[in-house]
């Protein structure tokens, strides 16, 4: 056994793929309930849990106000204390989490499918009866204004608040982090208000999924959740704006041995002809690991770890964003590498192979997505949340099928010319700025 | 009202062994409720076999695993695994590498191929050297040296417990050692260790166990024998006083520790071991949970906190020695001492007054989900099973695992502990050095 050092040649033949199976949306049901509460319920079997997901309306709420309602739902209701909710959940082998971005607030859990019953009474308890008491507002308070202090120290996190910033200017998805003083000033009675305002059924959709009946689970769900009343105050958000290319914002983080590199694109909501093309686009440019931008700036050059582009979907708009964190003294070297990309993209149609490498990838990590019971969940609720369900997915897998070169090479031309992009770079000024500005404007702030 | 006992439910996942007559054992466990499966080739070597002089190499080498093997260029895996509509990664743990595809079924036998054309023989070339070696300098950068708590604590605890170089070094490397790193080196090791002999190759999923069977011969079956090396023994005694230690973080803006004790052999002594696993999510899974209840809620001492076995966060993939880890993050001028001492008094009272009524069924339940939960997905349950084989001989240990968990009893917890003294606690502190 020697190990070669040299070319060899190819002895023996990569295996040939055997052919696709169709893709199999899983058994469900849906009931709306008299409440407005919409419930989807999802089989999958193969172990005996049960995942929840419930998604609330939540736009323009206010951002410290609903940070900390997030951080406190869970915290006690009259019958219970939150330690006692959190061992009502461990009981049944279960637990919930409670999450806010600007669309929605997010209730999440998993727990034996054995307490289903239990835990769905437990969330109805906390939906209708949280009632946010002083002491334990105030220890997470703190502990929430710890926790965004030491965001603000991650770099990853800086340089999505410039981007966010400078993407959506005076649009509510512009900040999506409280600042630690307006964090200080909420009271409990601020968050039983919002929680009275904003917490109800109507437009609220509640995912089940796992080893169940479906139409027993909705009766389930029906059973614990009817008596949750409430419909009031919806907040609609306006569009986001379209990007508005120009300098390339240098963000000052002195002492960073790396520079965190961000772009943001044009995109569209899945629903759009144009989405599942231009998804094929974004995995050709950055979008997995066998993409022209990892090829070249990883495994290529070496100047970064794990760089990638994704198209984010949100309610008021979608985008394309790619980051990469990069060696300082390639900073810009890496952004050429970036620029080059795109525009290769935008301008000369990819190869057949590459698509249809792209589209198995595409195809493939749907059949992923949907073989656990969690993965099932988040898609599920994800597609509630754009107003889907899950047959959509059959829908998609056939748009991808279907994408040719020319679709791939018209959307590129659409939507990703490096003219087109916001570019924020974040890393130590005083390192980058010179070469940076060889190659476009640059306007520097500080972190 | 007395409490109910959820009955703990178990996975009853088939497990077909065979070992090939190279030596590469294979572990099969066929599902067909999704069109899915996973494929994990996990390989007996890990950071604790690194020579002096080569901190980081295993992880190198695992990245060199992705650059060409015998009959394929570089670059030609990730397209071949990510044109068949899957995804792949490797890891480098303490005591195994592991590489692992998953994939729609209909690409099982080029996973196999791909999986066997790289133990038969990488490309190591000098060219891919010096690409990866700044591939993984950037992740040490992005993980460790440009974020606040970067290696914290299974880095930075490590030398704090340890005395001797397989146990105490730096498993992601230094920048020299990285960089001075040969061809010839790379070569040597995977002579010595990527042996068929010292490997195991885990499929789960949709798959038929005969036809599987052939394929996994027709691809691995003339993999050249290679027995596996000898494991060292990495034994070390236990701490009889107490060490601290503690570093300044020039990016962190809050204080931090963390503490760790030594554990029973998680291998030789499972039934001694099991026990301090309970007792770690005893004490911090959760609001309900002791620690969290004292030093969040009460004292207001942390403002988070974790716990678990195997510096890595799971407590069925290492060997002895190994340690039970506590950690926090601490509000702005928190005071370390006292939350050492508060987790010495609340061990103390656990061990004297035992556990509340429910406590320890409550938190078996919340235990088995998470371990339900992760064999969900087919590569989870590949993985795993794989680890458990090299390790133990005991694949389908996987589907008995909620159940022991479950029979672990509170006498036993009580007793872990116990030995949860100051004197054996190794613990280091993180100084804020970025505080604004």
């Amino acid at each position: 056994m020697s190990t070669s050092t040299t070319a060899a040649t190819t002895v023996r033949p990569l295996p040939a793929l055997r052919p696709n199976r169709r893709l199999k949306v899983p058994k469900q049901a849906e009931r709306t309930l008299r409440n407005g509460l919409t419930v989807i319920a999802v089989r999958r079997s193969a172990v005996p849990l049960v995942e929840l997901r419930l998604w609330m309306p939540f736009g323009r709420a206010h951002l410290a106000r609903g940070a900390m309602l997030a951080q406190t739902m869970l915290a006690g209701t009259q019958a219970h204390s939150a330690t006692e909710i959190a061992a009502e959940l461990q009981k049944v082998g279960g637990g919930l989490t409670a999450g806010l971005d600007p669309d929605r607030l997010m209730l999440s859990g998993a727990g034996l499918v054995t307490g289903l019953d239990r835990m769905l009474e437990l969330l109805a308890e906390v939906l209708t009866g949280a009632n946010y008491p002083a002491d334990w507002v105030e220890t997470e308070r703190d502990r929430l204004v710890d926790r965004i202090q030491v965001a603000q120290s991650q770099p990853s996190h800086l340089a999505r608040t410039a981007l966010l910033k400078r993407m959506y200017g005076r649009h509510p998805y512009a900040v999506q982090t409280p600042d630690p003083d307006q964090v200080r000033a909420v009271r409990p009675a601020a968050l039983r208000r919002l929680h009275a305002e904003r917490v109800h059924p109507a437009g609220a959709v509640l995912v089940v999924v796992g080893d169940v009946q479906p139409e027993r689970a909705l009766d389930a769900a029906e059973q614990a959740l009817a008596g949750w009343r409430g419909d009031g105050h919806v907040a609609e958000l306006p569009p986001a704006p379209p990007l508005e290319p120009g300098p390339l914002l240098l963000v000052d983080r002195p002492g960073s041995v790396q520079s965190s590199l961000r772009l943001a694109l044009p995109a569209v909501p899945r629903t759009h002809p144009d989405h599942a093309a231009l998804q094929l686009a974004n995995l050709i440019f950055g979008g997995y690991f066998s993409s022209r931008w990892v090829e070249n700036i990883r495994e290529d050059k070496g100047y970064t770890y794990g760089p990638h582009s994704l198209v984010e979907h949100s309610v008021a708009g979608s985008v394309l964003i790619a980051g990469a964190e990069v060696a300082t003294e390639v900073t810009a070297a890496a952004l050429v590498e970036t620029s080059y990309e795109l525009g290769r993209l935008a301008t000369v149609p990819p190869k057949a192979d590459e698509l249809e490498q792209a589209r198995q990838y595409a195809l493939g990590t749907l059949q992923l997505g949907m073989s656990t019971q969690a993965g099932l969940a988040s898609l599920t609720s994800a597609y509630a949340g754009s107003g889907l369900r899950l047959d959509f997915l059959a829908e998609h897998a056939a748009r991808l099928a279907a994408a040719t070169v020319d679709d791939v090479a018209e959307v590129a031309a659409r939507y990703l010319a490096p003219a087109r992009a916001i570019t924020v770079v974040l890393g130590d000024a005083e390192r980058v700025a010179d070469s940076l500005a060889t190659l476009t404007p640059v306007r520097t702030e500080s972190a | 009202m007395p409490t109910r006992r959820a009955k703990i439910p178990a996975t009853k996942y088939p497990v077909e062994r065979l070992t090939l007559d190279n030596g590469l054992r294979v572990v099969l466990t066929p599902d067909r409720s999704a069109p899915v499966i996973g494929v994990a080739v996990v390989y007996d070597v890990g950071i604790r076999s690194e020579p002096e002089g080569r901190t980081g190499f295993a992880h190198l080498f695992e990245h060199l695993m992705f650059q060409g093997s015998e009959n394929l260029e570089k670059l030609a895996h990730f397209r071949h695994v990510q044109g068949a509509g899957g995804t792949f990664n490797g890891s480098t743990h303490l005591d195994y590498t592991d590489y692992f595809e998953t994939l729609p079924a209909n690409a099982l036998e080029r996973a196999l191929f791909l999986e066997a054309d790289r133990m038969r023989g990488p490309r190591l070339t000098e060219e891919n050297l010096r690409n990866q070696v700044d591939v993984v300098k950037e992740e040490i950068r992005v993980n460790v040296l440009n974020r606040p708590y970067g290696g914290f604590p299974w880095l930075t605890l490590p030398p704090v417990m340890f005395d001797t170089f397989p146990n105490a070094h730096d498993g992601y490397g230094s920048f020299v050692d990285l960089e001075s790193a040969t061809v010839a080196d790379a070569a040597d090791f995977f002579r010595r260790y990527y042996a068929s002999g010292n490997a195991v190759l885990a499929v789960s999923g949709d798959i038929d166990v005969a036809e599987a069977t052939t394929l996994i011969e027709r691809h691995f079956g003339d993999v050249p024998a290679r027995p596996a090396p000898e494991r060292p023994d990495f034994a070390e005694p236990d701490l009889t006083t107490e060490r601290r230690s503690t570093y300044t973080d020039a990016l962190a803006p809050l204080p931090a520790v963390a503490g760790a004790w030594r554990v029973p052999d998680p291998i030789s002594d499972f039934a001694g071991y099991l026990p301090y696993v309970v007792l770690a999510e005893v004490l911090t899974d959760g609001d309900a949970s002791r620690l969290v209840e004292r030093l969040v809620q009460r004292d207001r001492s942390v403002t988070s906190l974790g716990g678990y076995v195997g510096f890595m966060g799971d407590p069925f993939d290492v060997r002895d020695p190994t340690a039970l880890l506590l950690q926090a993050h601490l509000p702005p001028g928190g005071d370390v001492d006292k939350v050492l001492r508060t987790i010495d008094e609340e061990l103390d009272r656990l061990a004297t007054d035992g556990l509340t009524e429910g406590e320890l069924a409550r938190t078996q339940a919340r235990m088995a989900t998470h371990l339900l939960r992760d064999t969900d997905a087919v590569l989870g349950r590949a993985l795993r099973m794989a680890v458990l084989e090299q390790q133990r001989g005991e694949p389908g240990l996987l589907n008995e695992l909620p159940r022991l968990v479950g029979a672990v009893t509170e006498d036993q917890v009580r007793a872990a502990a116990a030995t949860l003294r100051p004197e054996r606690r190794a613990s280091v502190e993180v100084v804020a050095g970025g505080a604004r």
